[in-house]
C-alpha cells in the first residue's frame, strides 16, 4: 500500500491508496464530517458505499463535481475534497475533462460483480455467450472483499475471458424496455487529481443485452431511535469493514442489532481490536452460528432490548447508548465511542422496478427482495433473497418514541426529516410511501432513500399495525447515482449540442453583424442594423425601403420538396384545401394544409414544373414534418399513386428581392428576361440566366409588394446575393431579416402557421375560406369543416388590432376582453388573445393580429387589454392593413 | 428505449422512429356520406387496448418506410412486423 496526500476542509491528511476518502477520514480520527442540511447537526459517515446519506463532499481538484459521497472516492495524490452540507457548489470554472460514449451489442449483462454476479457471468460464459460484467466498485468480489476474503479464482478468472468484458468502476444507471441499459464508467478521477483530456473521464455505456442478470446486493439500513445520527453512529457492517481494514478511530463499541449480521460484525469489530460493550438485540431468542461465534468471543449479549437515545461528547460525536424496551421503557445507558447500528439488509431492487417488477416482501429476512426470471431478466444473490442461510431478522424499525425524543429521531438524514414528521404526515392521514414521501421529502434528496426507504414502510407498518408489503412497493427512477450531466453529454457539447442550419449566403449574413434568430435548428438573420441603429429603429428602416424601394431577403431555409409522378397533382388535391391538379405548368399556388381533424397545420407556394414535376415549399420549421405526412399518405393509404418525394430544401438557395424597385433590379441581373408584368405575372415562373447563373424565377410575394424570388442551386446563392447587392447598391438595397419579413407579412394579414395557428384554427378561422375548395369531392380534412364543433358561432377568428394609443405595441400573447369589460374587475372572461404584434412604417403607428372569438363579426367593435400596469383599449378591425386591392404586387 | 423491429431494416433504437398509432384505421372513402359520430370515430377514437396491438411506425432516421408492428401495451414487448398491404400476422395473444 502506497501512502497519498490530500487536503480536507483545507487540512493535509494521508491515507492509503486505493482506499475511499471517508475512510482515509476515519483512519485519521476524523469523526465529524459536515454538519446536517437544515438543523446543522454534527455528521459523520454511516455508510460503506453509495447509500452513504451523511458524509457528502464537493471535490475541488481535477475536474471537479458537486455533492459526491466522500464513501465512493478513492484518495489520490492532490485530492482536495471540502466537506458539504447538502447543497453543492458547481465549479465556476470549464470542465474541460473528455467525456465519451459507446455502444454495445451482447448476449447478456450481469450488473453486479459479486459472487452471484460471477457465478453468473461463469454459466453465460461457459455457454459460449458474450457477457459484460458491470460492477460500480474498484474490485470485483463483492462481500468477499469488505470481508478481506479471496475470491475463488474459478470466478475471478471469468473476467479475463475472451467471451466477457469486465467494467469496473461503471454504474448501471438506468434498466429500460427490451434490455436497454445505461452505465457510467469512471476513468480516471482514481489514477490522479488531474483534468484528463487524453482519454475520457465518464464513459457513457450504452448497452443492449438480450438478458440481463440483476445481482446488485444489498444495503443495510438503520434504526429509528432518538439521536441516531451522532457522528460514531454508523451502520454495523460498514464500521467492521472500515476498522478491519485499519481505519479505526474507535476504542469501544455498542452493536445494536435486529439480525445475525450485527453478531459478524461485532466479531470483526472485536477481532480488529475493539472493545465491544455489549450486543443489543430486539429479538428474544436468536440463534444461529453467528450468534454461537459471538458468544464464544465472549462478547455480552442483551436480548429484548433495542436502542432508545444517545449521548454525546463535548465534540459531539457519540459518548453512549441508552437501551431499554422496545415500547422505551427501563432505558439505561451502555458507553461505546461506536454504535453500530444493524437494522436489516435492504436489497439493491432499484433496477428491477425501473422495468417495472415488483419487489415482494420477505418477512424471515425482513427485506424486499425480487425473485425474478424471464428471457429478459432475471435475478440472483442477496437481491433475490439468498442472504446466505444464516439469517432472521426481525421486522423492526425502531422503539416507541417520545414527542422529544421523536424531534430528533432521524429516518432520512440527508433531508434531516424525523420521526416527528413522520408521524405527522401518519396523522394527516397519509399511508401510502408515495404520499409520506413528498409530505416529508423522505427519500428525495441524492441517495434517494437508499437507506431511509424501506425504514419508512417499516415505520408505516409498525404504525398502522400492517406488514410492510401491504403498504405497497418502493418505485425507483434512473438515474441510480447522480451523475454530471456532462457525462450524458458526452462530446455533444457546443455546436455538437444541436446541428446548426445555415444557408450558402450564411458568412455574408454574420460578416454584416446581423444578429442571428434560431428557426429550429437554422440560424437565420434577424435583423441587418446599420452602425448605431437599434432593433426597432433598423426594422422601421427595412420595412420602409422595401414598400419604397427594394429590399432583399434570403429565403434559402424554406422547406422544399421536389414531388414528381404522373399521380402528383391528384395527390396535390388531396393534401391541400385548395386544387392543385389544374394549375398550368409554369405557375405557382399558394395552398393550406389541414389535419384531417381540419385544422391547419402548414402552408407555403406549390410550384408546378412540368407536367409531373412540383416543387412544394413549406415552413421552415415544417418541412420535415410535412415531408413525413406526405409519405404516411403515399404509403399507407394511396400505394397506387405513382408520386415520389424528396427534400430539396438544402440544395436550392432562394434570394427574394422585394418592392416597387425590383423590377428593376430584376432586369439589370437577367437583362435576357422581359420583366414586364404582361411577360411575367404575378405567380410566373420563368427561367433565366442570372448574373450568369441558370435561375427560376418566380413572383411570390409573401409582403404584398412586387417581389421576385431567385432560385439556383445552393452553390450560387451566395454569388446571386453578391450581384444583388451590387447591381442594386444605387437602388439603395437594404438587406433585411426575419423581423421585417414578419412585420411586413402582418400588415397584408398573412399568417404565419405557428403564431397565428396553435393547431385548432381551420382556414375559416383564419378568414381564408377562398382557399377552401368547394369543387372538391375530397381532401384532407374537408368532413371536418362541417363537424359541429368547427361550423359552430363563437370560434376564434383572425381580425386585426389597432390600439387607440398607436404608440403602443401590445405585447404578443395579451388576452383581450370586450370593450365594456375595460374597467371591469377581474375575473373578466376573455375574448380572444393576439397573435402578432408589430410597429409599422407604413402605418406609422402600431398594429396586431389577434385571433377573437367571433371575431370577423366584431369588426369596429372596441376592446380592451388588461395589462399588469394598465388597461390598453383599442379597436377590432380587418386583418389587412396595408394595399387591401393587391394593387402593389403588380409594382 | 424500444427495440423495434423494422420489417426492412431488422431491430433499430426507438429514437429512429416516429409513432403512428393503431393500425388499420383506413382512411374512409366515403367521408361525405358519414355522419359526424361515423366520422369522428375515425378522427378521434381509437381501440387503445390492454395487451397486444397491431400498430404503426415509420423508420423515420432509416428507411423512411411505414410498417405495421405488434406490440404489447403491458410490458411493450413487440411481436412480428410486417409491411403495409400484406397478410396480417396473427396476434401473439
Amino acid at each position: 500500500m502506497s501512502t497519498v496526500n490530500f487536503t480536507f476542509d483545507g487540512k493535509q491528511y494521508s491515507g492509503q491508496k486505493g482506499e475511499s476518502l471517508a475512510s482515509a477520514l476515519l483512519r485519521n480520527g476524523v469523526l465529524h464530517f459536515t454538519d446536517s442540511s437544515y438543523k446543522d447537526r454534527p455528521r459523520g459517515v454511516m455508510g460503506l458505499w453509495v447509500e452513504e446519506p451523511n458524509a457528502l463532499v464537493n471535490i475541488d481538484s481535477g475536474a471537479g463535481e458537486p455533492m459526491v459521497m466522500s464513501t465512493t472516492i478513492e484518495i489520490v495524490d492532490g485530492l482536495v475534497a471540502r466537506s458539504s452540507q447538502g447543497v453543492g457548489d458547481l465549479p465556476d470554472t470549464r470542465d474541460n475533462s473528455r467525456y465519451d460514449k459507446v455502444n454495445r451489442h451482447v448476449d447478456v449483462l450481469v450488473v453486479g460483480a459479486g459472487t452471484a454476479g460471477l457465478e453468473a457471468a461463469k454459466k453465460y460464459s461457459d455457454q459460449g455467450k458474450s457477457v459484460i460484467v458491470v460492477d460500480d466498485k474498484p474490485a470485483a468480489g463483492g462481500h468477499l472483499v469488505y470481508l478481506g476474503q479471496a475470491v475463488p479464482a474459478d470466478l475471478l478468472s471469468v473476467l479475463d475471458r475472451e467471451n466477457v468484458t469486465y467494467l469496473p468502476r461503471t454504474t448501471v444507471q438506468g434498466l429500460y424496455d427490451q434490455g436497454y441499459s445505461v452505465a457510467t464508467e469512471r476513468r480516471t478521477d482514481h489514477l490522479d487529481s488531474k483534468v484528463h483530456t487524453e482519454m475520457s473521464r465518464i464513459r457513457t455505456w450504452h448497452i443492449r443485452a438480450d438478458h440481463t442478470v440483476l445481482a446488485t446486493g444489498a444495503f443495510q439500513r438503520h434504526l429509528v431511535f432518538a439521536n441516531n445520527d451522532r457522528p460514531g453512529i454508523m451502520l454495523s457492517h460498514s464500521a467492521a469493514t472500515y476498522v478491519s481494514n485499519g481505519a479505526n478511530p474507535f476504542k469501544s463499541a455498542v452493536v445494536v442489532t435486529v439480525d445475525n449480521q450485527g453478531y459478524r460484525d461485532a466479531v470483526r469489530l472485536s477481532q480488529a481490536g475493539v472493545t465491544v460493550n455489549a450486543i443489543v438485540d430486539i429479538r428474544n431468542n436468536p440463534s444461529g452460528p453467528s450468534v454461537e461465534a459471538a458468544k464464544a468471543a465472549g462478547i455480552e449479549i442483551i436480548t429484548g432490548k433495542t436502542a432508545i437515545d444517545t449521548c454525546e461528547k463535548e465534540d459531539g460525536t457519540v459518548k453512549c447508548v441508552s437501551v431499554g424496551n422496545p415500547d422505551g421503557s427501563d432505558a439505561a445507558c451502555i458507553d461505546g465511542d461506536l454504535i453500530a447500528v444493524s437494522g436489516g439488509w435492504t436489497p439493491v431492487v432499484h433496477l428491477a422496478t425501473f422495468v417495472g417488477i415488483k419487489p415482494t416482501w420477505d418477512a424471515k429476512l425482513a427485506a424486499f427482495v425480487v425473485k425474478h426470471s424471464d428471457s429478459l431478466t432475471s435475478t440472483a444473490g442477496m437481491l433475490a433473497g439468498d442472504f446466505g442461510g444464516d439469517d432472521n431478522a426481525e421486522i423492526f424499525f425502531g422503539p416507541t418514541l417520545t414527542t422529544e425524543q421523536a424531534l430528533v429521531a432521524f429516518v432520512d438524514y440527508q433531508r434531516d426529516a424525523t420521526y416527528r414528521d413522520f408521524k405527522r404526515a401518519i396523522d394527516a392521514g397519509m399511508r401510502s410511501i408515495e404520499h409520506v414521501k413528498r409530505y416529508t421529502a423522505i427519500g428525495t434528496a441524492h441517495d434517494q432513500g437508499k437507506t431511509s426507504g424501506t425504514v419508512t414502510m417499516g415505520l408505516i407498518g409498525q404504525a398502522i399495525g400492517k406488514a410492510p408489503d401491504e403498504i405497497g412497493s418502493l418505485t425507483f427512477r434512473p438515474p441510480y447515482i447522480t451523475i454530471p450531466f456532462a457525462a450524458l453529454a458526452g462530446r455533444d457539447r457546443g455546436l455538437l449540442s444541436d446541428p446548426e442550419r445555415t444557408t450558402p449566403i450564411h458568412a455574408w449574413h454574420v460578416a454584416s453583424g446581423a444578429p442571428m434568430e434560431d428557426v429550429g435548428q437554422w440560424k437565420r438573420p434577424w435583423y441587418f442594423p446599420k452602425s448605431g441603429e437599434n432593433m426597432h429603429a433598423a426594422v422601421l428602416r427595412e420595412c420602409a425601403a422595401v414598400r419604397e424601394g427594394v429590399g432583399v431577403m434570403d429565403a434559402s431555409t424554406l422547406g422544399k420538396i421536389d414531388i414528381q409522378g404522373k399521380d402528383a397533382g391528384q395527390f396535390l388535391d388531396m393534401i391541400y384545401t385548395n386544387m392543385f391538379s389544374t394549375l398550368k405548368v409554369g405557375m405557382s399556388r399558394y395552398g393550406l394544409m389541414c389535419g384531417v381533424d381540419g385544422m391547419v397545420f402548414d402552408d407555403g407556394v406549390t410550384t408546378r414544373i412540368s407536367e409531373n414535376h412540383w416543387l412544394m415549399t413549406t415552413t421552415t420549421g415544417g418541412a420535415a414534418k410535412v415531408l413525413d405526412w406526405l409519405e404516411e399518405w403515399l404509403q399507407t393509404e394511396w400505394p397506387h399513386l405513382e408520386v415520389y418525394c424528396t427534400s430539396v430544401t438544402e440544395q436550392i438557395s432562394t434570394v427574394a428581392i422585394v418592392g416597387p424597385k425590383s423590377r428593376e433590379l430584376m432586369s439589370r441581373l437577367a437583362p435576357a428576361l422581359d420583366v414586364s408584368n404582361e411577360a411575367f405575372a404575378f405567380m410566373e415562373n420563368k427561367h433565366a440566366d442570372v448574373a450568369g447563373v441558370p435561375a427560376r424565377i418566380a413572383r411570390i410575394s409573401f409582403s404584398g409588394e412586387l417581389a421576385y424570388e431567385i432560385n439556383v442551386p445552393a452553390i450560387y446563392g451566395l454569388h446571386i446575393w453578391e450581384a444583388v447587392m451590387s447591381q442594386g447598391a444605387d437602388l439603395n438595397i437594404t438587406p433585411y431579416g426575419t423581423e421585417t419579413m414578419h412585420v411586413l407579412r402582418a400588415e397584408k394579414g398573412f399568417v404565419i402557421v405557428g403564431q397565428e395557428t396553435d393547431g385548432t384554427q381551420t382556414p375559416d378561422d383564419l378568414d381564408m375560406s377562398w382557399i377552401v375548395s368547394k369543387k372538391k369531392d375530397d381532401f384532407i380534412g374537408k368532413r371536418s369543416f362541417s363537424r359541429a364543433d368547427t361550423a359552430r358561432d363563437g370560434r376564434h377568428q383572425l381580425v386585426g388590432i389597432l390600439a387607440d394609443d398607436g404608440s403602443y405595441v401590445i405585447p404578443e400573447g395579451a388576452y383581450i376582453v370586450a370593450g365594456a369589460d375595460a374597467n371591469t374587475a377581474p375575473p373578466v372572461k376573455h375574448i380572444g388573445y393576439i397573435t402578432s404584434s408589430y410597429d409599422s412604417a407604413a402605418l406609422g403607428r402600431s398594429f396586431a393580429l389577434a385571433l377573437v372569438a367571433n371575431g370577423l363579426a366584431r369588426k369596429g367593435e372596441k376592446i380592451a387589454i388588461p395589462m399588469a400596469d394598465r388597461v390598453v383599449t383599442g379597436v377590432i378591425t380587418d386583418s389587412v392593413f396595408v394595399d387591401k386591392e393587391n394593387t402593389r404586387r403588380d409594382g | 428505449m424500444l427495440h423495434i423491429p423494422c420489417p426492412y431494416c431488422g431491430p433499430r433504437d426507438e429514437t429512429e422512429f416516429h409513432y403512428g398509432s393503431e393500425a388499420h384505421v383506413a382512411y374512409p372513402e366515403n367521408s361525405a356520406n358519414l355522419t359526424d359520430e361515423e366520422w369522428a370515430k375515425f378522427v378521434f377514437i381509437r381501440s387503445n387496448p390492454k395487451g397486444w396491438m397491431a400498430e404503426r411506425w415509420v423508420h423515420s432516421a432509416g428507411c423512411r418506410r411505414w410498417f405495421n408492428v405488434w406490440r404489447n401495451t403491458i410490458n411493450h414487448e413487440f411481436g412480428p412486423s410486417y409491411k403495409p398491404f400484406t397478410q396480417q400476422p396473427k396476434s401473439p395473444a
